[in-house]
């Protein structure tokens, strides 16, 4: 068994930002990732880093901007950190070394960007993500962390309280991938999860194919809430054959939009008569699948972005990365012609339930980063937000778990009695189906002694995982990982009705069905990936079933969520979030309502106009 | 442990009986298998129409029977344009054979954990598209690295090089005041912009004849890494000497014989041969400051 007094889950930006902090308050800090850090998908971010750096911008305007973006659905404590933390993180990178574009003075350059009312998204190149991600690995390398690399996390070992308030965290359990050990990791102080974000659910996604949710399913198990599933954002640019991403600096930097007819949709079809291309995420989004569907999109499938004019040399200032995706992924010259773009899954913004300090309602668990919300984002994250969050938020998880002295959270987690139970008329009883539920980890039956639970769960998930190998036949999980995207994509996607919904429920329930039947064809121990995949296709499963029912439940239309029945942001009834636990496989739901005080003002929620 | 171990033994003598039971599972399992790929191989080849690319794909697992001599598997994957190796690679993986092995992860030539090397020289998977390649395309490891498993390589020893090089930033001053960031003019900042784009794939180390016959050779990817800093005007003086002191070492930049390979398969066009040379150029003018 490893030990060390903080275990971060993941190598990415709030991976790595959260093991720098918990190492520089003294901890014994290590991170175990299914990737080396620096193959985490934080090095595809593109656009930018949001903060209030510059003057004629403020903390408060930052935060005004994500509750609007958010459409009045963010908790103001989360939001307001986030803004007052983002300037001195950034600098911080700065001072790290990271390459940032530069102005003529030698000052970090910032551009605009959706849904921002100051230009004030810093960036380095298209390629903003990468050198975040190197430049914090490498800060990792100088402060000497041990990284577990190719050490995927099967679950966590958490103590079996019946109510999971109760309940602690003492570690988890990893399977490395070389050999094929399956091992427990104690943390003597605190578990990080930054295991990022779920694209796979999907299957056009500008994600990774390594994400996949494993740490919201296995937080979720343990007893975790999830936040607000229901809010996935749709990106409007994403190259249709592949779902590779154009950054929204394309539009920031001035790109247009336009339809087969040649019309600059946004404007001449009223979606945004102000912003135009850089109204919200999920506004340009739906608009492009409208136009497509009245007929008006390319093949019948997309439409255009259109960069041209804004002339060689700026393009190859600023988005010379873009030309080089446009060329590789779609054959398309981003010099010469317009690049055909479509909506895709992009980014979660609900989560692993934390409060601002990152901690979830089990003592000892942490998460920070996509797979977390603290609720900065609401129901539409603002593009270049989430980096910053990242390192906010990853390095309060780091400080807190590491034991330094926090101020105390204003963000209350678990079930409260601010809380209120909730229902949702499903056509199939969700959750698990016989033994998939005693795959939680909390049944180590084991109660006081960390260690003792820590190997309780290593116990389990050799079991596991050997059930998995000795299955001479069976499904594969690649065949059931297939059908669940295509009904996501189909049913749970930018549009969304109550039979749409229903539908997926019972495709979900069907592959829950299927995956008791799973097996792994690949008998060896060495680089396994097809059990990887398998254990990743369970938390898949998983996911679209939180993020499908927190869907049916929302009745009303709100940020990313668009519901048939329901035009209309009903304020009196939804300000409230989303919360599902498992209970043993039963999921139960419930709300929280939203904090909309602020600490020096309350924001009243105003119609969203672009 | 395998529930078939009877009950009245100890576990530690579970675990050594249990063990030739598992290699025999894994023995039928893997002969199940290859019934199961003659079978596929022949239906294959009867459906293989013109829409279909045939890829030769070298397999190696040193745990399986009947894997553990290197051979190369045939797979006939349906074509549709635009269609990349990785892919390709996917496909066979999902449809045909689930223990075909290799990493991959963001699809966009950002994770650096594709390179192969296809059809004799180091790509990344994801970036090449199939269309551009001649048939049958032949899919291999990186060579001069260890291999693990079918397509994935050791990559402990290119780590090593890159950390060889103290490759994070150091600087002596930051700017007073909290939210001062240290200035760098914009010709800097492009100076060291193609430097900055290495995604660690390992492609240039694997193409270098000089780093296949001396393993201590610090290797192309880790002096650009190197180079990134020491161009960096934010580090300062005293930094770029102790940085020189690492790379004109025995096995540093002089090891470099410009043959261009490394800079030839750069899936991120980083003139990596320049840069060495042009370390050299410094090393040769630090010299001349102190002799
Ligand atoms: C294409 C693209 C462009 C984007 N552009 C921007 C932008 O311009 N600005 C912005 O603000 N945001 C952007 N985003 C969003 C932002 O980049 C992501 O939300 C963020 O990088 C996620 O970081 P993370 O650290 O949470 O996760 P990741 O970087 O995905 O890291 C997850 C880590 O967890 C590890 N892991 C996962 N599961 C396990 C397991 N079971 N066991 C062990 N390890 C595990 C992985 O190995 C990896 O190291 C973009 C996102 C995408 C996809
Ligand atoms: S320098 Fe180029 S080839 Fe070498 S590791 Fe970096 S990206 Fe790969
Ligand atoms: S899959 Fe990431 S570089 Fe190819």
């Amino acid at each position: 068994m490893h030990e060390h007094d903080v275990i971060v889950v993941g190598g990415g930006g709030a991976g790595l930002r959260a093991a720098i902090a918990a190492s520089e308050e003294g901890a014994d800090t290590a991170i175990v990732s299914k990737l080396h850090p620096v193959r985490s998908h934080t090095g595809a971010a593109e656009g930018g880093i949001n903060a209030a750096l510059r003057e004629g911008d403020s903390w408060e305007d930052h935060a005004y901007d994500t509750m609007k973006g958010s459409d009045y659905l963010g908790d103001a404590p989360a939001i307001e950190t986030l803004a007052q933390d983002a300037p001195e993180e950034v600098i911080n990178l700065e001072h790290w070394g990271m390459p940032f574009s530069r102005e003529d003075d030698g000052r970090v350059s910032q551009r605009p960007f959706g849904g921002l009312s100051f230009p004030r998204t810093t960036y380095a190149g298209a390629e903003t993500g990468h050198h975040l991600l190197h430049t914090m690995y490498e800060q990792a390398v100088k402060h000497g962390i041990q990284v577990y690399d190719e050490w995927q996390v099967t679950e966590l070992a958490v103590t079996d309280h019946e109510d999971p308030e109760d309940r602690k965290c003492h570690g988890v359990v990893a399977y490395d991938v070389k050999t094929g050990n399956i091992e427990g990791f104690k943390a003597n102080r605190g578990v990080i999860l930054a295991t990022g974000g779920p694209g796979q659910v999907y299957d056009h996604t500008t994600n990774a194919v390594s994400n996949t949710g494993d740490g919201y399913a296995m937080a979720y198990r343990a007893g975790v809430p999830l936040e607000d599933m229901e809010f996935v954002q749709f990106h409007p640019t994403t190259l249709p054959s592949t779902g590779v991403l154009i950054s929204e600096g394309v539009r920031g930097e001035g790109g247009v939009l336009y339809n087969a007819d040649g019309e600059r949709f946004m404007f001449e079809h009223g979606y945004a008569n102000n912003e135009g291309e850089l109204a919200s995420r999920d506004v340009v989004s739906r608009a492009e699948l409208t136009e497509v569907n009245e007929g008006r999109g390319v093949n019948d499938e997309y439409v255009y972005l259109d960069m041209r004019h804004l002339g060689e040399e700026r393009i190859l200032d600023r988005l010379e990365n873009i030309l080089h995706l446009a060329e590789d992924f779609e054959g398309v010259d981003g010099l010469v012609e317009p690049m055909p773009v479509k909506p895709g899954q992009h980014y979660e913004m609900g989560g692993i339930e934390t409060d601002e300090n990152g901690e979830t309602c089990i003592e000892g668990l942490y998460a920070a980063g996509e797979c977390a919300c603290v609720s900065v984002h609401g129901s539409n994250r603002l593009g270049g937000n989430a980096l910053p969050e990242l390192i906010v938020f990853g390095k309060r998880a780091g400080q807190h778990a590491a034991g330094k002295d926090m101020k105390e959270a204003e963000i209350t987690t678990g079930y409260t009695d601010e809380c209120e139970p909730g229902e949702v008329d499903t056509p199939v009883a969700p959750g698990s189906i016989r033994q998939t539920s005693d795959d939680v980890a909390a049944d180590g039956g084991a109660l006081a002694d960390p260690t003792a639970v820590v190997e309780q769960t290593v116990e389990h998930e050799r079991e596991r995982v050997q059930s998995f190998l000795e299955k001479d036949e069976g499904l594969q999980h690649a065949a059931i990982r297939e059908d669940l995207q295509a009904s996501m994509t189909e049913n749970v996607n930018v549009f969304r009705n109550e039979d749409g919904l229903k539908t997926a429920l019972e495709d979900i329930r069907e592959a829950r069905e299927r995956y008791q039947d799973v097996y792994v064809d690949d008998p060896s121990r060495t680089f396994n990936t097809d059990l990887l995949h398998t254990i990743e296709t369970r938390n898949l499963i998983d996911l679209a079933e939180a993020i499908t029912l927190g869907a049916l439940a929302r009745e009303e239309f709100r940020g990313a969520h668009w519901r048939q029945e329901f035009q209309e942001r009903r304020d009196d009834e939804w300000l409230k979030h989303t919360l599902l636990r498992w209970n043993d496989g039963d999921p139960e739901l419930f709300y929280k309502p939203v904090i909309l005080e602020g600490e020096n003002k309350t924001y009243e929620p105003k119609v969203r106009s672009y | 442990m395998s529930t078939q171990v009877p009950e009245t033994e100890t576990e530690t003598e579970a675990e050594t009986e249990s063990k030739p039971h598992q290699e025999r599972r894994m023995a039928e399992k893997a002969e199940r298998r290859e019934a199961a790929d003659r079978e596929r191989l022949a239906r294959e080849e009867l459906e293989a129409a013109d829409e279909t690319v045939h890829l030769k794909v070298f397999r190696y697992d040193p745990e399986v029977e009947g894997k553990q001599e290197p051979r190369f598997d045939d797979f006939h994957v349906p074509y549709e344009k635009g269609m990349t190796v990785l892919d390709a690679l996917m496909y066979a993986r999902d449809h045909y054979d689930s223990s075909l092995t290799f990493r991959h992860s963001c699809r966009q030539a950002i994770c650096g954990s594709d390179a192969m090397f296809v059809n004799g020289s180091q790509r990344l998977c994801c970036k090449t598209q199939l269309g551009e390649l001649e048939t049958p395309v032949r899919v291999e490891p990186l060579p001069h690295q260890e291999v693990v498993k079918d397509l994935v390589v050791d990559m402990q020893h290119f780590y090593d090089q890159m950390e060889a090089v103290e490759p994070y930033f150091q600087t002596n001053e930051t700017p007073d005041g909290e939210l001062e960031e240290q200035r760098q003019s914009r010709e800097n900042r492009e100076k060291i912009k193609m430097s900055t784009r290495c995604i660690w794939c390992g492609a240039c180390m694997s193409s270098c004849n000089i780093a296949a016959g001396d393993n201590e050779y610090l290797g192309p990817a880790a002096i650009n890494k190197a180079y990134r800093f020491y161009m960096d005007e934010r580090e300062g003086e005293d930094l770029q000497e102790h940085r020189m002191r690492v790379l004109e070492q025995e096995h540093g930049v002089w090891r470099c014989q410009t043959q261009f390979s490394c800079t030839e398969v750069c899936p991120k066009d980083i003139p990596l041969t320049e840069h060495i040379q042009e370390l050299k150029r410094e090393a040769v003018k630090s010299n001349l400051k102190f002799w």
